[in-house]
């Protein structure tokens, strides 16, 4: 395109004032525009209202036990029926599932920052804080993950969650952060950054303003698959007593208790494993969707 | 070349030694041995627990440091010392490895052959209904975890020898049945029902992964020149598909292959507890709630140099396969 030919094509458009769609819109529109993204974002917004209003119409709370009841198939008391506890199937799923929901959504959220820091960090000032940095990276790649946070269990009980939850992290970050490291590397070269290098910009604000804004659509796209890469191992962990300690209940105490009694007892079993099979399908047709969304060279019909 | 796989190994090396101390370290310091003989009855006198731990390199009286430098020293000799019970981990951990590694090894090779030929199948037919099917499919199987998975499988298949078959046909606990007499023949039958379930639980997951890799290198591969070179001077379609664009699309999938390997020596650990196999996994499991401090150590070891070995076997294969990697 010539010079005159752009300047034809801007008075055709209605003149330069005229501002182009802001890119979050744009990706959002292509987002809604995928089946994947719509459905996706439905049922993920119902097992959240499910996880967080369902027990306001539950008569029964998650401690309560029925003595009158003890392994009951679903009826009117019990929608779902009970366990072997007396304890009412319904309550403790979505028990259940409020704690998975929030544990993988915090341990994404601090595992993809952590990814996003090292990696910026790493690649950006390169030399000893790179070598060190990438070590490191290696080190975590090569402990065994599920060991680690089995042997650290003891200390997860009684409401200590939250320590959980950043073990958690602290194994999901390793793969993503060298791939930010890449990207900053070919990032610092650019003409901006250099620019802001030359204006006497801290290295740190650079890092915060211009590289990690720019690598923003990974870290959106990471932090949602991490979603279900988290509740898939906060299930393993808790499935054999080394996650979320009882009382609390999470997916994997769940399915644990419910495959022991599955065979006579259909209810405690697959209740709870269909929920958990919908989320995480829910929340990576979200990612996949998000990714189409974000990726410029994605064909936007098919 | 040389030098550079020189500084590789040697990195690897270290690496493989500041893992294996970081988790003696925290094994030792997190699980408490001592509470092994707290309910027994009758129970034994402090000093003999003190005499027992302390020939173990268990005792937490010992400081740390101590029992670190002991266990080290041993390692360096190849003696990964003994479990609670007494018996050398090493001899332990040999045996369940063979087991192990015959789970692993049917498993992987199924998953990654089927994945394979699904994910090529799929890529030919890009946007085509077995494309789509596939796709779909691998969704659903990624969002069930093995143990989910594993669980279904077992209830799957007792259903099926109660009201199908009418006699067990999938067996669902351990590798062989203890004290069968039927021959070479029956033996092998018997392995076999043992080994299904287990296998297409393992397998599930690695096909979703591989059917997607491989579509995605396909995909990049179908359109390139060489290809259409091929389809020009007059190779079927066939020939170009299969000697031109998949052997090109395999190298990554062969180097993600190698690396799998790897990290499942350890990975199946979900898949060995649950059918009741004796290998590395269920021991790492058991050695956690047994308060097992060395025989935790020794499979990190193991993990840790499994997981090296394999990122350098697929880096080598990616090497030898790939000119363009020995050139750059």
């Amino acid at each position: 395109m010539t010079l005159s030919e752009e300047q034809f094509a801007e008075d055709l458009t209605g003149g330069p004032e005229r501002r182009p769609p802001s890119r979050s819109r744009v990706v959002a529109r292509r987002f809604l525009a995928a089946p994947r993204g719509r459905a996706g974002l439905t049922l993920l917004g119902l097992l959240f209202l499910l996880a967080f209003a369902g027990p306001l119409v539950s008569p029964w709370s998650y401690t309560d036990r029925d003595f009158t009841a003890f392994l009951q198939p679903p009826s009117a008391a019990h929608w779902l029926g009970t366990l072997q506890t007396g304890a009412d199937v319904f309550a403790v799923t979505l028990r259940g599932m409020q704690k998975s929901l929030v544990v993988g959504l915090l341990a994404a959220l601090v595992s993809t920052a952590l990814a996003a820091l090292v990696g910026a960090f790493a690649g950006y000032f390169l030399g000893w804080t790179d070598r060190t940095l990438t070590w490191l990276t290696d080190l975590l790649l090569v402990l065994p993950a599920f060991l680690v946070l089995a042997v650290m269990s003891p200390l997860f009980g009684s409401g200590a969650w939250v320590l959980f939850v950043v073990m958690l992290a602290l194994f999901l970050w390793m793969v993503t952060s060298k791939i930010v490291r890449g990207m900053t590397v070919s990032l610092k070269r650019r003409e901006f950054v250099q620019a802001a290098r030359f204006m006497g910009v801290p290295p740190v604000t650079i890092i915060f303003r211009h590289v990690l804004p720019n690598l923003s659509s990974l870290l959106i796209v990471d932090a949602t698959l991490n979603v279900s890469a988290a509740i898939l191992t906060e299930t393993s962990l808790s499935y054999f007593g080394f996650g979320i300690q009882p009382p609390d209940v999470s997916f994997g105490t769940l399915i644990a208790g419910g495959a022991r009694t599955a065979v006579y007892a259909p209810w405690t079993f697959w209740f709870v494993a269909g929920l958990l099979v919908v989320t995480v399908l829910a929340v990576n047709l979200v990612g996949d969707a998000l990714r189409d969304a974000f990726d410029p060279s994605a064909t936007r019909t098919r | 070349m040389a030098g550079f796989l020189a500084r590789r190994l040697l990195n690897s090396l270290v690496l493989v030694a500041v893992a294996a101390s970081l988790a003696y370290l925290l094994a030792a310091a997190a699980l408490d041995p001592r509470s092994n003989y707290a309910d027994r009855t009758p129970r034994p006198p402090a000093a003999v627990v003190d005499a027992q731990l302390t020939a173990l390199n268990l005792n937490d009286r010992t400081p740390l440091i101590q029992r670190y430098a002991t266990w080290a020293a041993g390692v360096l000799h190849g003696d990964f010392g003994r479990s609670v019970t007494g018996s050398p981990v090493g001899d332990d951990l040999r045996r369940r490895a063979g087991v192990t590694f015959r789970l692993v090894l049917l498993g992987l090779v199924f998953g990654s052959l089927a994945g394979v030929a699904a994910g090529a199948l799929a890529a030919i037919g890009q946007y085509g209904w077995f494309d789509r099917l596939s796709a779909g499919l691998s969704f659903v199987v990624l969002a069930v975890p093995v143990v989910v998975l594993a669980n279904m499988l077992i209830l799957a298949g007792t259903w099926a020898n109660e009201r199908l078959l009418g006699h067990q046909v999938f067996l669902v606990s351990g590798e062989y049945s203890d004290g069968l007499d039927a021959g070479f023949w029956g033996r092998a039958v018997d392995r076999l029902q043992h080994l299904l379930l287990p296998t297409v639980s393992l397998s599930l997951g690695l096909v979703a992964v591989f059917s997607r890799y491989q579509r995605n290198m396909m995909l990049d591969v179908l359109g390139a020149d060489y290809v259409r070179t091929a389809r020009a001077k007059g190779l079927s379609r066939r020939a170009a598909l299969v000697r031109h664009a998949l052997r090109t699309a395999l190298i990554p999938v062969v180097t993600y292959f190698a690396f799998t390997f790897g990290v499942l020596l350890t990975g199946a650990t979900f898949t060995e507890k649950i059918f009741g196999w004796h290998g590395l996994g269920e021991q790492l499991i058991d050695s956690i709630f047994t308060n097992d401090v060395n025989t935790v150590a020794a499979v990190s070891v193991l993990a840790a140099v499994a997981v090296l070995c394999a990122s350098l076997a697929a880096d080598l294969l990616h090497a030898a396969l790939d000119p363009r990697v020995r050139a750059g």
